[in-house]
């Protein structure tokens, strides 16, 4: 039988009750909620087979090496990456971009550039600085349009020779535009650039297959789908990766060890230094799985139906400004209210029991690009509901009485 | 206002709209900063909104000038110059602000997760005080 698209009830925390109001939870893009199965997942770890993985030699951790490695086989999958090893297990999205950037650093000199964009988040940006400032190359960023789209000919103006490496996020944190990937590392690859997708918040929502994008790196994070926080999966191509330095020193990352040198382990442990978030990833195996099992084409069809809905009416209510009309775009809702600034509305929603974000979404040069200080963000995931659209946009309507 | 016909207010509220239509009135009223004393000297970072302080110590009183981009965050600053403003810097450290706010139902506003530079505000106003009592 078809799964029903009512899938609210798989996660506990969603039945809470905030300011003695039901909750209506459209914070996603800052992290999902965690089905059960994902809990459950989590705790018969600890409870049953708990143990450190890779090097004992008994049934506990021969399990629990089993279960990270069925995990890492997973996330490989999800994304269309041909091989397990290609997937190195990170604390997140972030961590991700900095463990590329640490080990591509050398690769850099005066005269080579990293192209980004304006629209990026901070963990797309800072990293690349480090790099540049390390080792003299240029960062540069392309152009975002008025909508809150990548300004294509400032990217093609901006992509030339010296572009050693491009890095773009899939879809932006601030405004939900889901970007042409795939021609953009097409172009890259033409120019013989490498490129590196931020892929944060695009996994939930639009299908990846790394290997048909053909792109070097591909970053996300378990806990912005349905997964626990601190773990996340660095894509690399695996002779990239053969071909770079470790990132961190210590054990599992090691072949050999003797004080005048080191030999290190195969992909993806020479990237895997100390013992790994072993809950983490079996979590984030759950998560897979969990996300495997449901419609989603269905539930994706619905989530940009409520995104669709709640633009339409918000756009209806006086003094509210649209932030971003990408012509593609998926989860997220940025705008704006005349009457009051971001956080005031963002309080009167707590209030109702309404949780959204508001502020610069770690993307301060996007807003300065759109001259604005911030915005009030609603993200939906695929367990929204039309009731979540229709209390947004009632407690919009009851913070404007005070506003 | 002084701090009894604060808490008076306070103990007439029903409910959470009668509460904060009244902060946000007692931000409507606060005297608001000089665009020329927003600098960033004077700017305490939130990540979702900002509050401008000045301060001054005159005849053993501190005298504070305190502003915020958001209404709300504006009405609780006035909540807080409420006891703070003309006080010498020992009473100002001896008070308890947390433990008002916590009577008030306004706690969340204090915590450190809330980035709306309230609680750095407040750090930054005993940092003044502590240097006054010197």
């Amino acid at each position: 039988m078809a799964r029903s698209l009512d899938i609210g009830g798989d996660f506990p925390l969603l039945a809470r009750r905030i300011n003695g109001q039901p909750l209506t939870y459209l914070d996603s893009a800052a992290t999902t909620q965690k089905p059960q199965a994902v809990i459950d997942a989590i705790r018969d770890y600890y409870e049953r087979y708990n143990a450190n993985v890779h090097r004992a030699a008994h049934v506990l951790a021969d399990e629990a090496t089993a279960a990270l490695e069925d995990a890492r086989a997973k996330v490989a999958a999800l994304i269309g990456a041909g091989e397990a090893r290609q997937i190195i297990f990170t604390r997140g999205t972030t961590e991700g971009i900095n463990l590329a950037a640490a080990c591509l650093t050398d690769r850099f000199g005066p005269g080579d550039e990293v192209l980004i964009t304006e629209m990026e988040h901070h963990s797309n940006i800072v990293p690349w600085q480090l790099l540049c400032q390390r080792s003299g190359a240029a960062l540069m960023a392309c152009r975002v349009t008025p909508t809150g789209e990548i300004d294509l000919e400032d990217f093609h103006a901006k992509l030339g020779r010296h572009t050693k490496l491009v890095a773009v996020g899939h879809v932006s944190n601030a405004l939900g535009t889901l970007n042409p990937v795939a021609d953009l590392i097409d172009a890259a690859n033409r120019q013989g650039a490498l490129t590196l997708i931020d892929g944060a918040q695009a996994v939930q929502h639009v299908d990846v297959d790394v290997a048909r994008l053909g792109c070097d790196f591909y970053a996300f994070s378990a806990h912005k789908l349905f997964g626990p926080t601190g773990i996340g999966a660095l894509y690399g191509r695996a002779d990239l990766l053969e071909s770079l330095p470790p990132y961190q020193g210590g054990g599992e990352m090691i072949e050999h060890v003797s004080i005048e040198r080191t030999t290190y382990n195969k992909l993806p442990y020479k990237f895997e230094a100390g013992t790994p978030n072993i809950a983490g990833a079996i979590g984030f195996g759950a998560a897979v799985d969990y996300l495997g099992g449901l419609p989603r084409e269905a539930l994706r069809d619905r989530e940009a139906a409520l995104v669709s809905e709640a633009i339409r009416h918000l756009k209806q209510v006086p003094g509210v400004r649209m932030v971003g009309e990408p012509s593609e775009r998926v989860s997220v809702v940025s705008f704006l209210i005349d009457t009051g600034h971001p956080h005031d509305f963002g309080t009167l929603l707590d209030q109702q029991g309404i949780a959204v974000r508001t502020g610069h979404h770690c993307a301060m040069p996007l807003m300065e690009r759109l001259g604005i200080p911030g915005t009030i963000r609603a993200s939906f995931a695929l367990y929204n509901s039309a009731t979540d659209v229709e209390r947004l946009v009632a407690g919009v309507e009851k913070a404007l009485e005070f506003l | 206002m002084d701090l009894d016909e604060l808490r008076e207010a306070f103990a007439f509220f029903d409910g959470w709209e009668d509460k904060y239509r009244f902060v946000i009135d007692l931000g409507k009223d606060l005297p608001q900063l000089d665009d020329a004393h927003k600098t960033a000297a004077n700017l305490v970072r939130g990540c979702q909104s900002q509050v401008w302080l000045l301060t001054e110590l005159r005849g053993g009183r501190m005298r504070f000038a305190i502003d915020s981009d958001a209404q709300i965050v504006r009405g609780l600053i006035a909540i807080i110059l409420t006891v703070f403003q003309d006080r010498t810097p020992d009473e100002i450290r001896a008070f308890d602000i947390e433990g008002l706010f916590a009577e008030l139902e306004l706690i969340k506003h204090l915590t450190p997760t809330r980035g709306n530079g309230l609680r750095s505000m407040v750090a930054r106003i005993h940092q003044e005080a502590k240097r006054g009592a010197a």
